[in-house]
């Protein structure tokens, strides 16, 4: 392990929870809707956080509580049945229903897991019910990708085949490069998880090979390997570097000859290289300070001072991971200060008194920083833009000089003032 | 339980956050999980505010459930007082936080601060946001001045003293709110009438203190205000005014109700000064293209009530729609909608708002965002008239809707969205040039596009799967297709559904080139 230096911190935080995973999950498996089972302020997180109603019939919708089924006047499950069976009738279309469980839910303890079981009995197989936990209690904000893709592993089929299984929701045409670098190194079987259709699940067994694409994903990995599967340790493909090292993982776990993965990757990685010039220049000697939310925080900050040359302030992570961030742990420079947990308000006198260049952080923390001077970047940027792999190095990167260049255009240095 | 897809209002803590994020030298201390710090982006992203609200939340997690979360609490509040040294603490509990009943605002007034402290009890299973915006601004107002005594006050003749008014009820995340007000104060001061106190909208405790030396309270948001107002007249004997000054007859009337509950003679010019410039573009001959165009209208019951009124009275309109998601505005809406000939639409599901104005087809939608969503899926002109709202309805530039100026600005607003009046009738008059036909995009064309995009094959399998699904529905045959396609393209719709409702009513299986010339008569008549 490099000199990183581990500290944990409580207090108010300002991190989503883990319902706002819905937005992108959705759009990943169209035919699956997702109903929070939550309160009125569950059904505004959702529609605030989605880009404040951009759909025309979203597939997600949140099941209210009322006073009336706290009251026990009404049988939450009965209600919840009712619900959803109004809900399937208008959306035939739907093949998988995810109930989302939230903080009231978990608080009044509605057992989601056995409306999804009755459900299912009742349902016949026309519809797949399945739940997990999103709530702010027990989540954060990625972690809601983790209880889903956890929820769906039971369906997925056995195979004694091998291949590689890349697990974590990617923009599609990141991953279909991906897969198809994959296929040049003569690794033909690659599936991925989560697939685009709810119902296409990818076989496992004790022949699959996982690669994790995201680092959020601890619940799935730890089931994966229940189920036989074997896990590759690797950094995450993040940045020139991360990727190479992802790829050429996969590849050594295949036994795929060194010289043929170099052949093939050379070329990528130079001219990936080259086209990080730019930004290097933008980015190098820049301070950089990263607000816990996503957890792309740790292989970000890898990225962008290694390959980048920014200055880390200081790493936030809503939770650390050791076994699953080891990898990218050991890559950090020396004496990288990694926060775990959050203060929000002491975090940000952290920040002022060591006046970065550039924070990632969360949404509602962006403006204001950006009225005190200070360049930010939306954490949950990372999550929607196609950033892994060697080829996106520069589109990660430019993420990132933008703010720094927009900055510059607006706040010119004159020759006078140093 | 309720199924929602989409909300017109957030929970009641939301409401009580605009409240406390309008007001200066004010913490609230939200007992709530981590996920709840959502709503700092709707302060941060949709209002651009450069500072965060000035709210602490506990962010309490599953294990923190299993031990003491009051002391938890304890510790959030002593902490936001020690950092943020505000003059008054409001403190309350979202959704999750209410059902552990830690009782947030007892715990804080048990540790002896010696600032007031406004307990907040914000039912969040049967309230809603507005709700809760009006209730925390009630008790700011009753904590604050529950001991005042009003024995030593004077009206302004026996000071001989200008009038003074509070204007109750502007905040922030409220439509306008920040531009209605410099109005409303430009208007009063041209009558020789000051403003005490503007609140919630960036008054501070100190400021709510002084509410009492106003003669009269303007509540220029029922929603918000009422509740505060009542209580003022009850309790410290504080007049209030009813009219709300949205449009250029209700800015008349606002300014007669105000002069009369001053006990002030109504200057001559109250009735003939209209400095608006409403009234003579309505009546210039360039809007006589706005005679009768159907208006369907969906909002707060302040702003849906209010276009109301301008659109049927001010801009020649014809209301075909009238509702509000506001259940405590439904009492003011009804007869409203009455009036006009319409049963109003009291509703909270935004796809019975999107079947209504289908169903009346009108020509232009004033609502909310949500309605702007809508009316774009139908092809119809929109325009944003109420909250819940979108950046863009949060201009950079001075954009108010009460007053002179607020009339100037809706006129534009509303007007834009459709064909102005010598475009239309240039249009009418060459419509059989190519130009207007398929293909042309005027500047609606990303309104009206989606009918101009469709090619003639789209349209006919459209059709033809129409009439798989439901035996009873007239066909389109080639010729009246073709004759359709004529039609320029914004108006398309709408007379391919009044065709398809004569051709039902009348009884026909098919309908030709005859059938649409049948139906255009039938609906002229």
């Amino acid at each position: 392990m490099s000199g990183a230096t581990l500290l944990k911190e409580s207090g108010p935080k300002e991190v989503f929870c883990g319902l706002t995973s819905i937005v992108w999950l959705h759009r990943r498996m169209p035919d699956a809707f997702f109903l929070v089972v939550g309160s009125r302020t569950c059904a505004h997180l959702i529609q605030s956080a989605a880009g404040v109603m951009i759909f025309a019939e979203p597939r997600f919708g949140t099941a209210i509580l009322e006073e009336r089924d706290l009251a026990g006047l009404a049988d939450a499950h009965d209600e919840l049945n009712r619900v959803v069976k109004n809900l399937l009738a208008r959306r035939p279309e739907i093949k998988t229903l995810f109930l989302v469980g939230s903080c009231p839910s978990e608080v009044i303890k509605i057992d989601l897991s056995r409306v999804a079981e009755n459900l299912n009995i009742e349902l016949k197989g026309q519809v797949t019910v399945l739940n997990y936990s999103g709530s702010g209690i027990e989540t954060t904000f990625t972690q809601g990708e983790d209880g889903a893709l956890k929820a769906l592993i039971p369906l997925m089929p056995k195979s004694d085949q091998k291949k590689l299984l890349l697990v974590g929701t990617l923009a599609n045409a990141v991953e279909d490069r991906l897969i198809s670098i994959f296929n040049r190194l003569g690794i033909d079987n690659v599936e991925s998880f989560p697939p685009r259709q709810s119902t296409e699940l990818p076989s496992i067994g004790p022949e699959t090979k996982v690669l994790l694409t995201q680092p959020y994903l601890t619940d799935t990995a730890r089931e994966l390997k229940n189920k036989g599967a074997e896990i590759i340790e690797a950094p995450f493909p993040l940045g020139v570097t991360g990727s190479t090292l992802w790829i050429q993982a996969a590849a050594n776990s295949f036994g795929i000859d060194k010289s043929i993965v170099d052949s093939i990757l050379n070329p990528l990685i130079s001219r990936a290289k080259q086209a990080l010039v730019p930004h290097v220049e933008k980015l190098s000697g820049k301070k950089l300070f990263l607000l816990p939310e996503s957890q792309l925080e740790i292989p970000l900050a890898r990225f962008l001072s290694n390959e980048c040359g920014m200055k880390i302030v200081e790493i936030g992570t809503p939770y650390l991971n050791r076994d699953l961030m080891k990898a990218e742990i050991d890559l950090l420079p020396p004496d990288c200060r990694i926060v775990e947990g959050q203060h929000v308000e002491k975090q940000l006198d952290r920040v002022r008194d060591s006046s970065p260049d550039l924070v990632v952080c969360g949404m509602g923390l962006a403006n204001p920083l950006e009225a005190e001077g200070i360049s930010t970047k939306w954490s949950i940027e990372m999550v929607f833009s196609p950033i892994h792999g060697i080829d996106q190095a520069s589109d990660l990167a430019e993420l990132f000089s933008r703010p720094l260049l927009r900055h510059e255009i607006l706040n010119p240095k004159t020759l006078t003032s140093n | 339980m309720e199924l929602t897809l989409w909300t017109y209002e957030g929970p009641p803590h939301i409401g009580a956050m605009r409240i406390a994020t309008s007001m200066k030298k004010l913490h609230y201390v939200l007992h709530a999980p981590q996920g709840d710090t959502y709503a700092d982006l709707l302060f941060t992203m949709i209002e651009r505010r450069g500072s965060r609200p000035p709210v602490t939340y506990t962010t309490f997690q599953a294990r923190d459930l299993g031990g003491d979360t009051a002391e938890l609490v304890k510790g959030h509040i002593k902490e936001a007082v020690d950092r943020f040294k505000p003059e008054t603490l409001l403190v309350g509990e979202s959704c999750t936080a209410e059902l552990i009943q830690d009782q947030p605002g007892s715990l804080a007034k048990g540790m002896g601060f010696d600032i007031p402290i406004v307990s907040l009890e914000l039912p969040a299973y049967s309230k809603k946001e507005n709700w809760g915006g009006s209730e925390t601004f009630y008790q700011i107002v009753r904590t604050l001045l529950k001991d005042h005594s009003n024995e030593s006050k004077h009206t302004w003749q026996e000071e001989k003293r200008r009038p003074r008014v509070n204007l109750l009820g502007p905040t922030l995340l409220g439509f306008r709110c920040r531009d209605d007000v410099l109005e409303i104060q430009k208007l009063l001061g041209q009558y020789g009438i000051d403003v005490n106190v503007v609140a919630p909208l960036g008054a501070s405790p100190a400021d709510i203190m002084r509410i009492p030396n106003a003669d009269v309270n303007v509540c220029l948001y029922p929603e918000i205000a009422e509740s505060t107002c009542i209580w003022l007249e009850r309790n410290l004997n504080i007049p209030f005014t009813t009219t709300v000054p949205l449009g250029v007859g209700a800015t008349q009337d606002f300014l007669k109700e105000l002069h009369e509950v001053l006990e002030m003679e109504i200057p001559q010019s109250v009735n003939e000064s209209n400095n608006s410039k409403l009234t003579w573009y309505s009546n210039s001959v360039d809007s006589n293209y706005l005679t009768g165009k159907r208006v369907f209208i969906f909002g707060d019951g302040t702003h849906a009530l209010a276009a109301a009124r301008i659109a049927n009275e001010e801009l020649g309109f014809k209301v075909v729609g009238l509702g509000t998601y506001s259940r405590e505005m439904a009492r003011k809406v009804r007869p409203a909608a009455k009036a006009l000939g319409l049963e109003a639409l009291i509703t909270n599901d935004y796809l019975e708002v999107e079947d209504a104005i289908k169903e009346t087809s009108p020509e232009l939608v004033l609502g909310t965002q949500m309605e702007r969503h809508s009316a774009k899926r139908l092809g119809i002109p929109c325009a944003v008239i109420s909250t819940p709202m979108h950046v863009q309805d949060v201009p950079a530039r001075y954009s108010p809707q009460m007053g002179w100026e607020g009339a100037n600005v809706i006129f534009d607003d509303w007007v834009h969205p459709l064909m102005m009046g010598l475009e239309e009738h240039l249009i009418g008059m060459f419509k059989h040039d190519f130009e207007f036909v398929d293909g042309h995009q005027s500047h609606l064309g990303h309104l009206g596009g989606k009918g101009n995009q469709n090619s003639n094959t789209e349209v006919k399998t459209k059709i033809s799967s129409d009439s798989k699904t439901s035996n009873a529905e007239p066909i389109w045959t080639h010729e009246g297709e073709r004759e359709l396609s004529k039609i320029p393209f914004f108006v398309r719709g709408k007379v391919r559904r009044n065709t398809e409702n004569y051709a039902r009513q009348a009884g026909c299986r098919e309908i030709n080139e005859e059938t649409l010339y049948d139906a255009k008569a039938h609906y002229k008549a």
